[in-house]
């Protein structure tokens, strides 16, 4: 290692959003003349990262390193000048302004364009790197991949020593995501720290010289240069698998309380199909059983259709297809007020911006799905006593922290409006409760006490649905674990507790795109 | 959006603690209003009239002769059922800003067909149909925003202020080449007698619409405050994710209260014409809506406290109309004072979040 120098660091880095901890204790270094894959789920960690190395957001606890010593980065212009350069997920150019402006934007103001020098160092980054960098298109003509290459342009124009790539290839043809590959190979090679953030396995082991994964916060560990260069792709991939997936050695061994009942089928989706959306992928062919008294799993890397599935369960999403079974009875195309009278709950995985109103007192939210129904409500008019003792009950039973039952809701902390939202929807008759990852951003006490609470409802004989990207939850919780990938269900598996580990590489497998072998069958 | 989201917090926080938020709202109501006529008062001075003797003109005209105080109440209706309908949006969160056009096109089919009807039924008939015509007339107009907004997700402020210079336009086109009178010379609409208009109240010249624009109004604030549909319109107003998840029909919702909003500025304009006025001239446009607005918003949505700031706001209609005539200071005046409340509202707010944001 001694041969390599960090370009750039993370010492003990740790930042926090309200009610999330996003980065917990990291340390990283990241060698000029590398290409460092950095792996990870969303919600890992990974851009966080990227905003604080880009002057975005400043870590809360540690420091970060350049070169070897010790530098703040207070704002993106900091980062700039320290030679980092970031090329987002979503492209920075602005749409309006041709390729040679949106190439100069920045530049002191007062001084005077220089065209051919742009030119001439373009022509050489052209030779060397094969960018196509047309000066006078407008931006906003340009496709995705052109505006990658003239944000790459735009980097190494700056001298840039370090260049972040947040998932390049998200959006790229394969063809285009081997000339990229190809393309950072060659940056690497000239000397600057190329930190390329994804979360396909395959590309990082192809492109990378060094893999780091991150999980949930914290960096579940590295391959090295020296050792990734003895594997085939099959064992690093397996690797990898095991660091993003495997049990985490610190926790204690999850308590399994899943157990197989065999009570009525209480929901049901038969070959379920949900068209593509501007703001959601498609789902299609989903069936799935959950039986009274189970806890039935839905894992995934987040995005590959989990919202929409829960959605289209709660009639918030129409299905183009397939049917919903609710004891029996057919709800496909029931309002969601009319499954909720039939006992489905759905708590969103959105506490905030779906499942509350922030400027409303906690006794509104919790009456919000039952407006204008009895006993909250007579003859259309509020009863306002009512609905303030039925909200201190559920304050009390759920042991919400709240000053009074006439506090808005968007003040108290992400887990005590998860407690209202949870009361709300186990009051009254509850037959089906949907979670949608309820323990995301939340601190480890309510994790627990969330986790409890599932488990106690499904021990009374309620069916339950369980989405969760956390892998560790599920185990915990599920007698079997569905994986949902691109929008299909990947596979379903029996929650075995004599043989989790292999039941993990499973899953995680299925999560990143295989097929169980027998369904190939 | 910072100032209705801080007027919000200023209606529900007297529940928490009493004493501090009245303190903040009384402050935050009465002070924009003294720094905006202290701030106007310097405009007459620099044009060389004496403030004082302006404002005790005008409040003494407005509120203390009889007369004037009679005109007040009058005025007050047409202003207090915009209010009524602009409570409802905005409570609602849509931000209808064409109550103008909605308005002039109530007045004009009221002004239409009113006195077309004179004589061929009984005369609270012919109010009724007429107010009810200008509310639908209203609310149809509204209808254009409404789906767009409802089911396209246009921005209804933009959609709002761009139907009203149409339907002031179309309002106008319609009076002198539609419903215009043959028997005048001047270019307006037929004119209903009198004797036909809303009935005045027991011995004095204030015409009863006031009664049911007040009315009006205290229904919408129970409406909105009390009701499952109000409490409806507000989660849809306040969070449309959250009323799609409780499964609202949001679209379906969002149309209603434009409907409603519209109607209301409609009944507006007929409560003008069958009050007061008796026709629509061309060219008539006296642009309420967008003084009611301001006042709306000083009230933080209340309908108590929109029916006394239109009382003091409609003294001072009347009262710089005849200051008009007699110390010959323009009645745009008004349109200086209305503008410096707007904006010294907007940064009692503005201070009001700072002290609380660092407060906490």
């Amino acid at each position: 290692m001694a041969t390599t120098t960090a370009a750039v660091g993370l010492v003990d880095v740790t930042k926090r959003f309200p009610g999330v901890l996003a980065v917990d204790r990291v340390t990283l270094d990241f060698a000029a003349g590398e290409v460092h894959a950095l792996l990870g789920e969303n919600g890992a960690g990974k851009s966080t990262i990227v905003a604080m190395l880009s002057g975005l957001q400043q870590p809360d606890g540690g420091s970060l390193s350049l070169a070897g010593d010790k530098v703040r980065l207070g704002s993106p212009t900091e980062s700039l000048r320290a030679g980092i350069s970031t090329v987002f997920q979503h492209d920075m150019l602005v749409p309006t302004l041709s390729v040679f402006e949106n190439l100069i934007l920045g530049e002191p103001w007062w001084r005077h364009p220089d065209r051919a020098g742009v030119e001439a160092r373009l022509a050489d980054l052209s030779r060397d790197f094969g960018l196509d960098v047309p000066l006078d298109a407008n931006a906003i003509g340009l496709s995705l991949g052109e505006r990658q290459q003239i944000e790459i342009a735009r980097a190494l124009l700056r001298d840039s020593r370090v260049l972040i790539l947040d998932e390049p290839t998200s959006m790229l043809t394969p063809q285009g995501v081997e000339e990229l590959g190809a393309r950072m190979r060659a940056l690497a090679a000239r000397g600057l720290a190329v930190i390329f953030i994804t979360h396909k396995l395959g590309e990082a082991y192809r492109f990378g010289d060094r893999i780091s994964v991150m999980k949930q916060g914290r960096l579940a560990g590295s391959i090295a240069p020296e050792v990734l260069r003895q594997k085939d792709e099959a064992s690093a991939i397996d690797e990898m698998v095991h660091l993003m997936f495997g049990a985490d050695d610190r926790a204690a061994a999850p308590k399994v309380r899943g157990a197989t009942p065999d009570g009525p089928v209480r929901l049901a989706a038969s070959r379920l199909c949900v068209n593509e959306a501007s703001d959601a992928i498609a789902v299609s062919d989903v069936s799935f059983e959950v039986r009274a008294g189970e806890v039935f799993g839905v894992a995934g890397i987040d995005g590959n259709g989990q919202k929409q599935l829960a959605e289209v369960l709660a009639g918030q999403r129409q299905a183009s297809s397939g049917t919903v079974m609710l004891h029996d009875r057919d709800v496909t195309n029931e309002s969601v007020g009319r499954r909720r009278a039939l006992g489905l709950r759905y708590l969103t995985d959105d506490r905030l911006a779906e499942g509350s109103v922030g400027s409303f007192p906690v006794a509104d939210n919790t009456v919000l799905k039952e407006i204008g129904a009895a006993p909250f409500f007579t003859g259309g008019f509020e009863r306002r006593q009512t609905i303030a003792e039925h909200a201190r009950q559920l304050i009390a039973r759920f042991q919400v922290r709240t000053p009074s039952e006439t506090t808005p809701i968007g003040r108290l902390s992400g887990g005590n409006i998860q407690k209202v939202l949870l009361g709300r929807e186990l009051s009254g008759d509850a037959g089906v409760v949907i979670f949608n990852k309820p323990t995301y951003g939340l601190d480890l006490q309510n994790i627990a006490a969330s986790r409890e609470r599932i488990a106690a409802i499904a021990a009374e004989g309620i069916a339950v649905l369980l989405i969760s990207t956390d892998l560790d939850e599920l185990i915990e919780l599920c007698s079997r674990i569905a994986v949902l990938d691109r929008g299909q269900i990947a596979g379903i598996v029996d929650n075995d507790p004599a043989a989790h580990a292999a039941m993990r590489q499973t899953i995680g497998r299925l999560m990143v795109g295989e097929r169980l072998v027998d369904e190939a069958a | 959006m910072s100032l209705v989201e801080a007027a919000d917090g200023a209606v529900k926080a007297p529940q928490d603690r009493p004493s501090a938020a009245w303190r903040s709202s009384l402050l935050t109501t009465l002070g924009p209003i003294a720094a905006a006529f202290i701030a106007s008062g310097l405009v007459l001075l620099a044009v060389g009239e004496n403030p004082i003797t302006y404002y005790s003109y005008v409040f003494g005209r407005g509120l203390f002769s009889s007369l004037g105080l009679e005109q007040t109440l009058t005025r007050m209706a047409p202003l207090l059922f915009l209010a009524a309908g602009l409570i409802v949006a905005f409570r609602a969160g849509i931000w209808n800003l064409g109550v103008d056009g909605q308005f002039l096109l109530g007045a004009v089919a009221a002004a239409a067909l009113a006195p077309v009807l004179v004589g061929t039924m009984a005369p609270w008939l012919v109010l009724l149909l007429g107010f009810l015509l200008a509310g639908v007339v209203a609310a149809v107009w509204s209808m254009v925003p409404a789906l767009l907004r409802a089911y396209q997700g246009v921005n209804e402020i933009i959609t709002t202020l761009m139907m009203t210079f149409l339907g002031v336009s179309l309002a106008n086109a319609l009076v002198k080449l539609v419903f215009l009178d043959p028997e005048t010379t001047v270019p307006q609409t037929r004119t209903l007698p009198v004797a036909d208009r809303l009935p005045r109240l027991v011995d004095t010249t204030i015409s009863s619409g006031l009664l049911w624009a007040l009315a009006a109004v205290l229904l919408t604030h129970v409406v909105m405050t009390r009701t499952a549909f109000g409490l409806r319109l507000r989660t849809v107003g306040a969070n449309p994710y959250a009323a799609a998840h409780a499964g609202l029909p949001v679209g379906l919702l969002t149309v209603v209260v434009f409907a409603i909003s519209a109607g209301f500025a409609g009944l507006a304009g007929a409560s003008e014409i069958l009050g007061v006025n008796g026709n629509v001239r061309s060219d008539w446009n006296p642009a309420y809506g967008l003084t009611v607005i301001p006042l709306v918003f000083l009230a933080r949505f209340h309908g108590v406290g929109s029916i006394v700031l239109i009382f003091f706001y409609s003294a001072l209609l009347i009262g710089s109309e005849s200051a008009a005539r007699r110390l010959g200071v323009p009645q745009d005046f008004n349109l200086v004072l209305v503008s410096a409340l707007l904006i010294f509202l907007a940064l009692a707010e503005w201070f009001d979040h700072r002290r609380k944001t660092k407060g906490r």
